[in-house]
């Protein structure tokens, strides 16, 4: 049977304000349980929210860069539902009029192929508390640190076909909202949390199937493997002549499955109402202005500009533009050093094969761009070979001296001395007489052979373009 | 439009209010009036009319990004009827 994918993403942001969103309580991370959570937080009787102008902000910022509909006039509403973790017994949220409307990201496959995904809309709304369920004699502990803290929720349209398709549309979203610098948009944090909706229909059919939603995904990684285990599930239930039933699933990364949340007694039914403790929000042309000059250049505009400016290939300026502050480190390397292209193949493979390695974001390499810069000023000098230079990156990760000092210390200067590589020629021509001879008699492909072993002897640092040419003269004079 | 008992138990459920079997038929007596209210009222045609969001017709004002609270939580735990380690304790909630 041939079936396609249906997916739809709501990805929660938290917003990096310092204070909450209708409260003067601080977000940081990690704080003492509820020492962030003030009368407003807690829902005390008598106290009301107003609302933190820097969110506002940022969730402008984030529809600028999408180049979404702003909504001049949005409005708070209230959802309702109990929880211990939500003392209000409502979540304020926006339904009807949010602050951002229709808008769009493209995302690029491994193919090179692109794609627009539409973006729904995205509106404010207030994070919940944390609820403890272990170890209190049989009571639940709550946390309500994190209850008011500004979330953008994101809603993409149903435009996803696949789980590839998928993580390259969250890890566009991720790599814009760091550009804009509007969230931490950590994944094993929380600070950015995905729902996917997942259905599936028969090829060429309009309408959609029935979708489940599954959550409780917290990394790119996941919400491959949660969405592919879904498909799998639902294509095997419909094959076998049962029906999808439209549910909440929480998605297991240990048992690497999805599993229905027992379902609630009642349907969903939240209740939708204007927030009357809220005013109607009204922004002005001046405002949205002002925001729009705040705008950083976003990764599809510079990815564009390193294609142009730096002569790079689309993929490699894909890949440099991924973070802002890779293609921040690329662009001081490039310009430090004079030389664009070796600056991305080093940044590309060497640096991120190392931060890989380690697992270490980029602002923590222990190589600083301007390093990587002098080190490649010397192979673009001759002081050093290409393969040296890969020992010399090697100790610049234990090493803080600077790039010419270590290459003096360990004595890695290429050798370009006609003398002495004149030596190593003479010493691989009489341990080799079978090549020397094959060479002469027309094998044209054993020089690679020689120039190997005179490099191996200089142990990489005579300059392999001198020795192949004295081979050549030497082997041919006799 | 008439509701029923059932509709009552639904919507008193999602209130967390208790309403019995015998305060069940008066109440739903009192939401039908509501409700008859409301139709008539939709029957005024509003197809050139803004939805209302709020009767006040000011904006809303903005609050500078200042973390201006600080810990209050040993005097607000006191509110509580449990607390334990900085948590409020409440009776088990299970998804």
């Amino acid at each position: 049977m041939n079936w396609e994918t249906v997916i739809g993403l709501e990805v929660h942001v938290q917003l990096s304000t310092v204070s909450k969103l209708f409260s003067g309580s601080a977000t940081k991370f990690g704080a003492e349980p509820n020492s962030q959570a003030n009368i407003y937080d807690l829902a005390l009787p008598g106290t009301l929210p107003v609302l933190n102008a820097a969110a506002l902000g940022m969730a402008v910022k984030f529809g600028l860069g999408i180049g979404a509909e702003i909504g001049r006039r949005s409005v708070f509403d209230r959802k309702n539902y109990f929880y211990p973790d939500l003392p209000k017994g409502y979540q304020v949220s926006q339904l009807d009029f949010p602050i951002v409307g229709k808008g769009s990201l493209m995302i690029t496959m491994d193919d090179g192929s692109e794609k627009v995904i539409g973006i729904t809309r995205a509106h404010m709304e207030e994070d919940a508390g944390k609820s403890l369920h272990e170890d209190f004699h049989g009571m639940t502990g709550i946390d309500l640190n994190r209850a008011g803290t500004p979330l953008l929720e994101i809603v993409s349209d149903p435009d996803l076909r696949s789980a590839k398709e998928a993580v390259a549309y969250l890890k566009k979203l991720h790599s814009i909202i760091r550009y804009l610098d509007i969230s931490d948009a950590i994944m094993a944090q929380g600070s950015m949390r995905c729902d996917a909706n997942v259905s599936i229909r028969r090829r060429g059919t309009k309408e959609f199937g029935t979708r489940t939603e599954i959550k409780n995904i917290n990394s790119f990684k996941f919400v491959e493997k949660a969405i592919n285990f879904e498909v799998r599930r639902q294509q095997e239930l419909i094959e076998d002549g049962g029906r999808v039933v439209q549910e909440t699933r929480l998605y297991d990364a240990d048992k690497d499955e999805t599993r229905s949340m027992r379902s609630k007694e009642v349907a969903n039914d939240y209740r939708y109402f204007p927030e009357p403790d809220l005013l109607p929000v009204v922004i002005d042309e001046a405002y949205i202005a002002a925001i729009k000059a705040t705008l950083p250049e976003l990764p599809d505009a510079r990815g564009a500009r390193f294609v142009s400016e730096y002569k790079l290939s689309e993929y490699d300026a894909g890949v440099l533009v991924a973070t802002r502050e890779m293609a921040d480190y690329f662009e001081t390397v490039a310009n430090g050093s004079g030389d664009a292209k070796l600056a991305a193949n080093w940044v590309s493979q060497d640096l991120l094969g190392l931060l890989n390695k380690h697992n270490w974001e980029i602002s923590q390499s222990p190589i600083q761009a301007q390093r990587l810069a002098d080190l490649i000023k010397r192979i673009k000098d001759g002081t050093i070979s290409g393969k040296i230079a890969k020992t010399v990156f090697e100790s610049m990760l234990h090493d803080t001296a600077s790039v010419d000092a270590i290459i003096a210390a360990k004595g890695l200067q290429q050798v370009t001395d006609t003398g002495a590589i004149e030596q190593l020629v003479d010493t691989v021509i009489s341990n080799n007489p079978d090549q020397v001879q094959q060479f002469r008699a027309g094998k044209e492909q054993v020089i690679g052979f020689l120039v190997g072993q005179a490099m191996q002897l200089s142990k990489g640092k005579a300059n392999p373009a001198q020795v192949n040419e004295l081979l050549r003269n030497k082997m041919k004079a006799k | 439009m008439a509701l029923d008992k059932s509709e009552v138990a639904k919507i008193a459920h999602l209130a967390r209010l208790h309403v019995n079997d015998s305060e069940a038929v008066e109440v739903a007596n009192r939401i039908t009036d509501i409700l008859a209210l409301i139709d008539q009222m939709q029957s005024v045609d509003t197809d050139n009319v803004a939805p209302l969001a709020h009767p006040l017709d000011v904006v809303q004002r903005l609050r500078a990004d200042v973390a201006t609270a600080t810990d209050q939580r040993q005097l607000l735990q006191q509110l509580a009827p449990a607390s334990e380690d900085g948590l409020y304790l409440v009776p088990v909630v299970l998804e």
